[in-house]
């Protein structure tokens, strides 16, 4: 069995060689979760698979799921840059470090890491404006909402979250004066059980729109067994839960920049950048609005959507105070990225503290 | 803050929901200990259960048959663990931990085709009279049937412990293997079964997390119920009514957070997800402390017919 | 009918050849679930076995690696064997090491940025302090007031990762960090970092560490008085105790002895590998450790061996994953394999096995 197995080992590794010959560029995805969740790391693949639709032969990919955060992932992209990856893509905050490490050891291999800070010669970053769709469904639920209480179900007391929640209360109250944010933060990105629980808390206080910052289907099915109850998508369409609880979705598309970058490296113009691209650029998608949600309503947030598209509309446009009443935005006065990148602390008019 | 909008009925009848898998998990458990096993498979169990029942429940779309067959199929899972320890002899520890890797990897790999989709669930059960009485209407008598069969099987693994020869037997084998042997009694016998009851509660757990409870079939979805269930097991001192008591404590205390939280109480999430497990401990030291209502005596220690 | 018949003595031959049937038959089955799957089992179980040890590629990567990844496994398995061989059930030294890991790392932080050589020192005596003192809980308990160590030590787990997922996010998180949860990266930190000894061999002071507590592990358990105490109360409680062995000083050592140990491995972690803390920094090396220290059959050298073939299955998975595009699930269900087989062919070493009558 040994030597049988030597011998069909080399013929085997005759054939990847083969392989890894006829394509030109090599793309490897470094998930953190299963690609199956439906949510994060699910559109990241779909983003991986999407680029080997478009390049055909020329560009081969290879992704590994479940991979831990921390010493673990500076051995998986280690291992991929050994293998030949020309082009990496680190698709959780976690993997930052080890990123740059990797990096530095492989100068020729150009590194993509989502939703961090650090980049070097070889290392861009790149993320998505949620809060740009945050907008539109905190319109939607200011609209929608009977109750006045929208439920919101927050991950970590993150600035990319806390910057969801501001976003989406300031475009319900703009619509809905009486509108009310309850907030539960559950400490972990993808726990089913503890999301429908989270849902159900929150469906249960009267909560009749419920926004999530989580990774699952499960707050939607909570929903859609509570009845009368409105959800968005999160990360991914989510379109099972289609017309309701469903009426909307953040779509993270990645897609396009993925495409886009590997046509960089195949064509030798790669450069490290930071991307921070919003509904524009197509990195932002919103999912189809249900007929669950009435005509205005629904031109409303499509009209918001392509202002926001367009660059005429900015979701944080002053007058906006601290939740301590101070000024933060001037009448008129956008945010700008260093604030919005590092946002920890509430909009007047949310209760409750952002936890420290 | 507004706790008025805490409605208690709700909240109760939600915790009941969220403990129900870990209740049916741990009452498994216990009686795998109580026969002097110590099985850390359970979340490996549930998993499977989880994955069975979804797959069973989509395909015939009757989720009732979902429930069926995760017990069977945890049941049967959980003779890897039984054969290993009871027959070849090997360390309970080790085999439990292993069976929970395998669960986990064996129902990733079962589940991949049934990700993304959407389950039948089960309906709660409309009582007549008993759920028209208001406040306890809703919060005891407006549930599915799985919660009432989970309560029911805690009844019955009390009466069974307590009041019949064969849980006599159970016990005796768990407190002093050698002696119950001596007697006659077949050890390895008794504890298989009671790792094979173990298994198929286990899996009725895991198959109510992704039947009823979330309800979908996702890659890890236990998310470390399995142990909160080993915890309830000694939290109750191995006593039915308490395991039922214990996971009711539990599961109320992630809800209730979850609650509070809802109502914009600003609560240290941290130290409260903790406080089950200090409890856990101190219930165990002063129940250990006061002799011999502790541990099962043979509790994970090897057996070997030595005549 | 077949028949067991315990073996007076273990069978020296066994104890030797059931790892290597038990990894014979793993690779049999492991094939059949590859070939299920719809790929070449030969070309997947040697990415798994030979290819982390002998690719050109990978080789030189991929074998320093084994020692980081075997290093903690070794360590903390050390540390569990002495405790298992007594009848001393540590199942919480994945809670040891997160303490270990955040003594350690807290000390260092609470020094940031200054540099001095004595940091790294002070930080392996917090680390094996933070998991001796955590291990002293379940030892205090169940010598003072008789509470069972497996169930108090995996209770003292999960209390461990609520205090991490605390730490992370309040006390030691990176004041630069944006908000995420996170400590500062100790390898950024010179005083506090744990580098590699020689560069690219993957010997960091961990895994230094983890092969002084073989060796010394192996000398105490054959040639110093508290082996033999340890090895009596295990085989024999009721001996030990004529022959004056202290129960309560046994727990003590055992728990002690273990925590710190777990402690020292979770402190080499977060200052080297990891570097950082996070609310995920364990990824279950505690729990694994249990499985090492069964495999290598609670002997020393036995451990070292089962710590390094462990880690190279995590690594051989991972290029197995990465080659072939194998589902991660399907290696968590192949080491689960490895070792049902490896516990299934203990019997021989333990067992007689007669074919008969009763």
């Amino acid at each position: 069995m040994y030597i049988k197995s030597v011998i069909a080992g080399a013929i085997a590794s005759v054939g990847i060689a083969a392989a890894a010959l006829a394509a030109d560029v090599k793309v490897g995805f470094v998930y953190v979760g299963p690609v199956g969740d439906y949510g994060w790391t699910y559109e990241h693949d779909q983003g991986r698979l999407a680029v080997e639709k478009h390049f055909g032969d020329k560009v081969e990919t290879v992704y590994q799921e479940l991979v831990p955060e921390g010493a673990d992932s500076e051995r998986v992209m280690t291992q991929m840059a050994l293998q030949g990856a020309d082009l990496i893509f680190t698709t959780s905050f976690g993997y930052m470090e080890p990123t740059i490490n990797v990096a530095e050891k492989f100068p020729n291999v150009k590194f993509e890491h989502a939703t961090g800070y650090m980049r070097a010669d070889n290392v861009s970053t790149y993320s998505a404006r949620f809060y740009e769709g945050r907008a539109i469904q905190g319109h939607i639920a200011g609209k929608m909402t009977k109750t006045n209480k929208v439920g919101y179900i927050g991950s970590f007391p993150i600035p990319e979250v806390v910057r969801g929640i501001n976003s989406a209360f300031i475009h319900a109250r703009k619509v809905n004066p009486d509108v009310e944010f309850n907030i539960v933060w559950i400490y972990t990105w993808f726990d089913p059980a503890k999301e429908a629980d989270a849902a159900t808390a929150l469906i249960e206080q009267g909560c009749d729109v419920v926004l999530q910052h989580t990774d699952s289907t499960a707050p939607q099915a909570a929903a859609e067994k509570a009845g009368g109850v409105i959800t968005f998508g999160q990360a991914s369409d989510m379109a099972m839960f289609k017309p309701t609880p469903r009426v909307s979705s953040i779509i993270d598309d990645w897609a396009p920049y993925y495409i886009a970058r590997t046509q960089a490296v195949l064509d030798g113009t790669w450069t490290s950048t930071d991307t921070w691209d919003g509904i524009g650029p197509g990195m932002v998608g919103i999912g189809e609005i249900t007929s669950a949600v009435p005509a205005d309503v629904k031109a409303e947030a499509l009209a918001m959507k392509d202002a926001i598209a367009s660059g005429d509309y900015h979701p944080f446009t002053g007058p906006i105070n601290k939740q301590d009443g101070s000024v933060w935005l001037a009448a008129g006065e956008t945010a700008d990225d260093g604030t919005l990148l590092g946002m920890n602390f509430y909009v007047e008019g949310i209760k409750g503290d952002v936890p420290q | 803050m507004d706790f008025s909008s805490i409605n208690p009925a709700l909240l109760i009848a939600s915790l009941m929901v969220s403990a129900t898998p870990i209740l049916l998990a741990a009452i498994g458990e216990a009686v795998v200990e109580k026969s002097g096993v110590l099985n850390l498979g359970v979340e490996g169990m549930m998993i499977v259960g989880a994955v069975v029942g979804f797959i069973i429940a989509v395909n015939t779309d009757a989720p009732l048959l979902g429930f069926i067959c995760a017990a069977i199929v945890s049941g049967i899972f959980s003779m890897i663990f039984g054969i290993l320890t009871q027959y070849l002899k090997s360390n309970q520890v080790a085999t439990g931990l292993g069976l929970t890797l395998v669960g986990l990897g064996l129902s990733a790999l079962l589940g991949r085709p049934y990700e993304g989709m959407k389950s039948p669930t089960l309906k709660a059960l409309d009582i007549p009279f008993l759920g028209d009485i208001p406040v306890l209407g809703k919060m005891l008598f407006s549930h599915d049937l799985m919660i009432y069969f989970s309560v029911f099987i805690v009844a019955m693994v009390w009466w069974f412990l307590k009041f019949t020869h064969a849980g006599m037997v159970l016990r005796a084998v768990g407190e002093n293997h050698d002696a119950a042997h001596a007697l006659g009694y077949k050890v390895v016998r008794v504890r298989m079964l009671a790792i094979m009851f173990g298994g198929a509660t286990s899996g009725l757990g895991g198959a109510y997390i992704s039947l009823a409870r979330v309800p979908q079939w996702t890659e890890g979805m236990t998310a470390g119920a399995g142990w909160i269930a080993l915890a309830i097991v000694v939290f109750a001192s191995w006593r039915p009514w308490r395991v039922l008591f214990g996971a009711y404590i539990f599961g109320g205390v992630t809800v209730l957070q979850l609650n509070l939280q809802a109502a914009g109480a600003s609560i240290p999430v941290e130290y409260l997800s903790m406080s089950p497990y200090l409890i856990t401990i101190v219930v165990l030291v002063i129940i250990s402390s006061r002799g011999n209502q502790g541990a099962p005596a043979s509790l994970g220690r090897p057996f070997h017919a030595s005549s | 009918m077949l028949k067991l018949e315990k073996r007076l003595q273990q069978s020296k031959k066994w104890i030797y050849l059931s790892p290597f049937l038990a990894v014979v038959i793993t690779m049999i089955s492991g094939g059949i679930l590859f070939t299920i799957l719809g790929e070449n089992p030969f070309e997947a179980i040697r990415i798994i076995f030979w290819d982390p040890l002998f690719d050109p590629n990978f080789a030189s990567y991929s074998r320093p690696q084994l020692l980081v990844k075997a290093g903690p496994l070794i360590l903390i398995a050390i540390g569990l064997s002495f405790g298992f061989k007594a009848g001393v059930w540590n199942i919480g030294a994945e809670g040891q090491y997160i303490m270990g890991a955040i003594f350690g790392a807290g000390l260092a932080l609470a020094f940031y940025p200054m540099e001095s050589k004595l940091i790294f020192p002070l930080m392996i005596i917090a680390g094996a302090l933070g998991g001796f003192l955590w291990g002293m809980i379940p030892a205090f308990l169940k010598a003072k007031l008789n509470a069972n160590e497996i169930l108090v030590s995996l209770m003292l787990v999960y209390v461990a990762e609520s205090i991490l997922a605390s730490v992370s996010q309040g006390l030691l998180k990176n004041p630069d960090g944006y908000g995420f949860p996170g400590s500062r990266n100790l390898q950024k930190y010179e005083s506090a970092a744990n580098v590699e000894i020689i560069s690219n061999s993957g010997m960091h002071w961990g895994v230094l560490f983890a092969f002084i507590t073989v060796i010394f592990s192996y000398i105490v358990l054959t040639r110093h008085i508290q082996g033999f105490n340890i090895q009596l109360t295990g085989e024999a409680p009721r001996a030990a105790k004529f022959a004056g062995v202290n129960p309560t000083a046994n727990i003590v050592f055992c728990l002690g002895i273990s925590g710190a140990l777990a402690g020292l491995a979770g402190m080499f972690e977060v200052a080297g590998p990891s570097g950082q803390i996070t609310i995920e920094f364990n990824s279950g090396y505690g729990f694994t450790a249990i499985i090492v220290a069964f495999l290598g059959r609670l002997h020393p050298v036995g451990i070292l061996l089962s710590g390094l073939l462990i880690a190279l299955t995590y690594i051989g998975g991972e290029l197995a994953q990465l080659m072939l595009g194998l589902p991660g699930a399907s290696i968590q269900l192949f080491q689960g394999m490895l070792l049902f087989f490896l516990l299934a062919t203990d019997l021989f070493a333990n067992y007689r096995v007669k074919i008969g009558t009763n």
